[in-house]
């Protein structure tokens, strides 16, 4: 027992609260050194700026090809094989996967944030994440009936090498665009990547900070499993604290930082990136933690397992990026401005398609 | 009826979710539980210590990890 617990230290109680506690730090230190307010790390957010760099939506102000994302990927990647966890798997239901992962996103950009942004705003004094926060945690329990029931996408299978490989080399090759196409001053493209003049897409820490922080980050979830969804599912379905002590963390850690670094304003009018209708905020999230909860892993979790070689957690980064470009043609995402002109619809639509692949999974007989 | 939970290929929580199912029905004895990623041997490790089981012994057989809780 002793001798599987010293195998990984970063799995322990105490190892995945100093995880939760250097991203909380990483993440308010990300927003002093450039990237957008309470934003520091937003996993959807910043696979929505990704999404706008490539030109898959054209909303002027969310176009940059976040660094910090590439890097869980790749940092993931490497801890697995460092560590003998590299597992290529896949075939679980990709298609409700995809969609989950759409819905997901979705969800979160009505909102405007992932999990671990909610947490960020939270830190930074954004009382509207108050209403996300509890969205999350609704449809994150939402979720937890549905595995009571008997709900399972179905078994993964062994996949080749090659296969597991892929999200990971997708994310290397956007990585060396990113440096092929550098950003120029002024100019809202570089080669065949766009880039934001103005709004959150056009406020980044540099891009080699923003690289590295994110390969550690990768690294360090990678060994701690650190997952924001699994933190409030654990504590709802199992009175199990392991993974909420990290999320707690988080939190404390980003909110400590912000009041050293003068970060923290709190309040509901006029926060950075965010809108002020509590139902909304409350209803994204709640569409959001039930898509996370459906497949098995906050945004972040998603990214960090697709570098473990999880073919089906690519396939949900995938939809998630599809969700963004939606969000951003259809007006469903929201603004400091207020929610979208089709935002509601979304939610409803979301939350649909999130009911329909919940039902129609669930085995009774199971072994 | 079966004491062998088999976890194979199902991701979190199911495996946590088998094994518990399993502990409330035995309440004592053995159970073996397969999975075949550190992830859920870590997960369903936890959660039966939690309810008071012990990892009598964890044995890799090839990708799979078979896990022997006792109480």
């Amino acid at each position: 027992m002793e001798v599987e617990r010293t195998r990984n230290l970063f799995a322990t109680g105490m190892g995945i609260i100093a995880v939760g506690i250097i991203i909380g730090v990483l993440a308010s230190l990300l927003q002093k050194l450039g990237n957008p307010g309470n934003m520091g790390i937003c996993v959807a957010c910043f696979d929505r700026d990704i999404t706008g760099a490539v030109g898959m939506h054209r909303a002027e102000v969310v176009q940059y090809l976040r660094p910090e994302i590439l890097g869980f990927v790749l940092g993931s990647l490497a801890a697995a094989l460092l560590f003998g966890e590299f597992k290529p798997r896949g075939g679980s239901a990709p298609l409700a996967r995809f969609v989950l992962g759409m819905t997901a996103m979705i969800g979160a950009l009505v909102f405007l944030g992932c999990p671990w942004r909610t947490l960020l705003r939270l830190a930074g004094g954004d009382g509207n994440a108050l209403f996300g926060l509890a969205g999350l945690a609704v449809g994150v329990w939402g979720g937890t009936l549905f595995f009571k029931q008997g709900y399972s996408l179905g078994r993964s299978s062994k996949q080749s090498a090659g296969t597991g490989l892929l999200m990971p080399l997708l994310i290397a090759g956007l990585l060396v665009l990113r440096f092929m196409f550098a950003p120029v001053e002024g100019q809202a493209q570089s080669g065949v990547l766009f880039y934001s003049l103005k709004g959150p897409g056009a406020a980044y820490a540099p891009v080699a900070l923003s690289l590295g922080i994110g390969l550690l980050v990768g690294f360090l979830a990678q060994r701690s499993r650190f997952c924001t969804m699994g933190a409030l599912r654990d504590l709802i379905l199992f009175r199990q604290w392991h993974l909420f002590s990290g999320f707690l963390a988080l939190l404390a850690a980003a909110w400590l930082t912000n009041l050293v670094v003068g970060q923290f304003h709190p309040g509901f009018e006029k926060q950075p990136v965010a809108h002020t209708h509590a139902l909304w905020n409350f209803a994204g999230m709640l569409v959001a933690g039930l898509s996370f909860a459906l497949a098995g892993g906050c945004p972040g979790r998603q990214l960090f397992m697709s570098g473990e070689g999880d073919a089906d957690a690519g396939v949900f980064v995938l939809g998630m990026i599809t969700g963004a470009a939606f969000a951003h043609n259809f007006g469903l995402a929201s603004s400091p401005a207020g929610i979208g002109p089709h935002g509601i619809a979304a939610v409803v639509v979301s939350l649909f398609f999130c009911l329909v692949i919940g039902l129609s999974n669930i085995e009774r007989a199971r072994a | 009826m079966s004491d062998i939970v088999d976890a194979r290929g199902l991701s979190c929580p199911q495996p946590v979710l088998l094994a518990m199912s399993k502990m409330k029905e035995k309440t004592s004895g053995e159970i073996e539980v397969i999975i075949d990623n550190e992830v859920s041997r870590e997960n369903v490790s936890r959660a039966a210590r939690s309810q008071g089981w012990e990892i009598l012994d964890t044995q890799r057989k090839g990708d799979d990890y078979h896990l022997i809780l006792k109480r």
